[in-house]
């Protein structure tokens, strides 16, 4: 098993439910998928099919595969650019993803939004936001609508170490615990951001003390497995559909790569790399599975034939779609139809 | 002199603080990362930890600490990441560093400079894609730059910071690569991508603490048959129109504003009196933007010198999406601004 991954802490939750076959490859396949997903992505940035700016997600698969199996169909989800994982798991076909990194119109936004702006309706996937910080109150908002609606409906509202220290977080976290509202915060601690470690930003290191000053209820979570992050999201979960108002879940985690691909990481050690690559949440979660003789290898290898190709199938599909129609550029800005853009 | 507007930019806050103990530098990644752009490299290692401060990502709370210091006697140079997280910080930069001097009646003065890179970079979308020329050149209370000659840049970088009131300046994340190449007899080109355009302007002496005033636009291409008017990254743009009209016979004079507020009326009027013909070329949005206040000024003090409508090329009236197709349909083009110059001409 991997470990809590800085100073850790005695587990506040009960001891981990022993967790179905079907749960463990449904989360071994996520996991995969993104990763895939991922290794793909960079190759295409590497031949300048994909541009701009571009934040993969590789070495925080587990909170996305734990995440999606302890959310109900309706829930919601608002997050930051780092999001090609956190859409792919809640169910955004990797090809509609892909082809949105491609800047294609059959990307998930139309080429309109690519690698920091997944959008879906369908998947309540609330996007994608580039602004530090922004969809804190914004994910507390659309909690907001499902309360005011009735529902049992909560939305996750994840940020970043960095997005922490954005004043926008103090006010959202104040009026969620006031209004009880059904929000969980997530904050994905890779504890980094761009080459700011979080000691360096505030004296407070232990992201999820700041709950405390709205006594709002808030753990430490080890991020590196799926079962720990589902464990944790599912008594949250619960607290805030009994209708307790927020959560707040620090998810200790590690981006394998550099914060964009443009950057090369040397703020970071080799040593301190090297020291998260052994516990890579999708080869610790394959060994495991073989070891403790949840799956055969011949089952973990028909899952990673099955992605390989799925992957490859959205790469072609990204490749050979055709980008957005120039005319597109005045479309999507107004509901209203017929609005008189100024064009001289 | 090869000069790159990074290193210009670089030079212009080290030789200030240099000179100045109260100036300091801080933002987002400028101290051990070397800045996000590297436009701060190497000022950690020679100013130190106390003035090149890196800070959590909290636009409004560093802002708004860059005015308090400069309110009690200090000279901050506050970096943005790009000036599209400066709006995070707006309050702080148009209700205070502006409003300071009048609602103090002159007792508080706020010299700070609000300084990073400000409008499109390729396929960066949305939400960072913007200019904000107009909206800050708006407010009363603010001077704003916005520039990249590296010369230029460099001596509006350095009279900023003395400058006793607050000045935003805006600078290009595309072009922080641009090179300004100059003979010792006084000729000048700007070098990027592998191309070279000769260019005007002045050139410091060997040594000199060279400045260049506020309020001031630049010709950066003598021409007799229309006037080109732009600034920040759309100079190259015009540059590049200009060498190809040439071609066509049409010699168009290139001025670049430099400073957006307070804006170098006169040298466009000047202009405008020579060539009889204008077109504007602003990467903001057309709404209320630099064109138009140009076109104002144009129609309002040489009216009777145009000989036809003043033309505007400005981004496309929309957001700006990620696709490269809808990049090339929202942005100014060298074709664009030769459609529009040959329209004026009506050619
Ligand atoms: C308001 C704002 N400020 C600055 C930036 C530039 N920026 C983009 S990502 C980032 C680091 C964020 O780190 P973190 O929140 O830890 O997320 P991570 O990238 O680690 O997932 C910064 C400073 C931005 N996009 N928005
Ligand atoms: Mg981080």
């Amino acid at each position: 098993m991997t470990q809590v991954l800085t100073k850790p802490k005695a587990s506040k939750g009960k001891k981990s439910p022993g967790y179905s076959k079907d749960m463990y490859l449904s989360w071994f396949e996520t996991m995969f998928r993104i990763r895939k997903f991922e290794e793909r992505t960079l190759m295409a940035y590497g031949q300048q099919k994909i541009r701009g700016f571009c934040h993969v997600y590789i070495g925080q698969e587990a909170i996305a595969a734990g995440m999606t199996s302890a959310l109900q169909a309706g829930d919601a989800v608002a997050t930051a650019y780092r999001q090609h994982g956190t859409a792919i798991s809640r169910g955004i076909p990797t090809r509609e993803c892909m082809a949105e990194l491609y800047g294609k119109a059959t990307g998930c936004v139309k080429g309109k939004g690519g690698s920091m702006h997944f959008f879906s309706r369908e998947h309540k996937f609330f996007g994608g936001n580039g602004i530090v910080g922004a969809q804190i109150p914004i994910g507390t908002g659309i909690a907001f609508a499902e309360k005011y609606k009735g529902t049992d409906n909560l939305c996750v509202t994840m940020f970043g170490d960095g997005a922490a220290r954005q004043g926008a977080l103090y006010e959202a976290f104040n009026m969620a615990m006031t209004w009880k509202l059904p929000v969980l915060y997530i904050c994905e601690n890779n504890q980094y951001a761009m080459g700011t470690s979080v000691e360096r930003t505030s004296n407070v290191r232990d992201l999820y003390k700041l709950g405390a000053s709205f006594d709002m209820p808030s753990e430490e979570v080890n991020g590196m497995n799926p079962e720990s992050v589902h464990e944790a999201i599912e008594r949250a979960a619960a607290h805030i559909r009994a209708g307790k108002g927020p959560y707040y879940l620090e998810i200790k985690t590690y981006r394998y790569k550099g914060h964009s691909v443009s950057d090369p990481a040397t703020y970071r050690t080799k040593e301190e790399l090297k020291n998260y690559m052994d516990m890579d949440p999708v080869k610790s979660l394959e060994a495991r599975l073989i070891a403790d003789q949840v799956a055969s290898p011949e089952e973990i290898e028909e899952i990673k034939d099955r992605i390989k190709v799925e992957i490859d199938e959205a790469a072609q599909f990204a490749e050979e779609s055709p980008f957005p129609d120039p005319s597109e550029l005045f479309t999507d800005n107004y509901m209203e139809p017929n609005y008189p853009f100024i064009t001289d | 002199m090869n000069l790159s507007l990074r290193d210009a930019l670089r030079e212009a806050m080290s030789e200030e603080m240099r000179r100045d103990e109260s100036v300091f530098l801080m933002g987002e990644e400028v101290a051990e990362y070397n800045g996000a752009y590297k436009v701060s490299k190497g000022m950690l290692e020679e100013f130190g930890a106390k003035r090149i401060i890196d800070t959590p990502i909290a636009e409004l709370g560093f802002a708004g600490i860059g005015v308090g210091a400069a309110m009690n006697g200090l000279r901050p140079i506050v970096e943005f990441m790009t000036w599209n997280f400066a709006v995070l910080a707006f309050d702080q930069i148009v209700n205070n560093a502006a409003k300071t001097l009048s609602q103090s009646a002159g007792d508080f003065a706020c010299p700070i400079v609000f300084r990073g890179p400000s409008g499109s970079a390729g396929q960066l979308a949305q939400q960072h894609s913007q200019t904000f020329e107009s909206w800050l050149g708006n407010t009363p209370g603010l001077k704003v730059i916005s520039c990249i000659d590296p010369v230029d840049a460099k001596g509006l970088m350095k009279t900023a910071i003395r400058d006793n009131d607050p000045v935003c300046i805006m600078e290009s994340e595309v072009f922080y690569a641009l090179e300004m190449n100059a003979t010792p007899g006084g000729d000048r080109a700007y070098s990027f991508a592998h191309t070279q355009i000769p260019t005007l302007g002045d050139l410091p002496a060997d040594g000199e603490d060279y400045t260049v005033d506020i309020g001031k636009a630049a010709v950066r291409r003598e021409g007799t048959d229309v006037t080109i008017v732009t600034y920040n990254k759309m100079i190259w743009t015009a540059l590049v129109a200009a060498q190809e009209l040439a071609k066509d016979g049409i010699q168009a004079e290139v001025i670049d504003l430099r400073t957006i507020r307070p804006m170098d009326y006169d040298t466009i009027i000047r202009s405008v009196q020579k060539t009889n013909r204008l077109v504007v070329v602003d990467e903001s949005w057309p709404f209320a933007s630099i064109s138009t206040e140009v076109a104002y000024a144009v129609q309002r003090h040489a009216f009777d010198y145009l000989d036809a409508p003043v033309v505007r090329v400005n981004s496309a009236d929309t957001s700006l999406p990620y696709a490269p197709t809808l990049v090339d349909a929202w942005l100014p083009s060298p074709e664009k601004v030769i459609q529009a110059v040959k329209s004026v001409m009506y050619r």
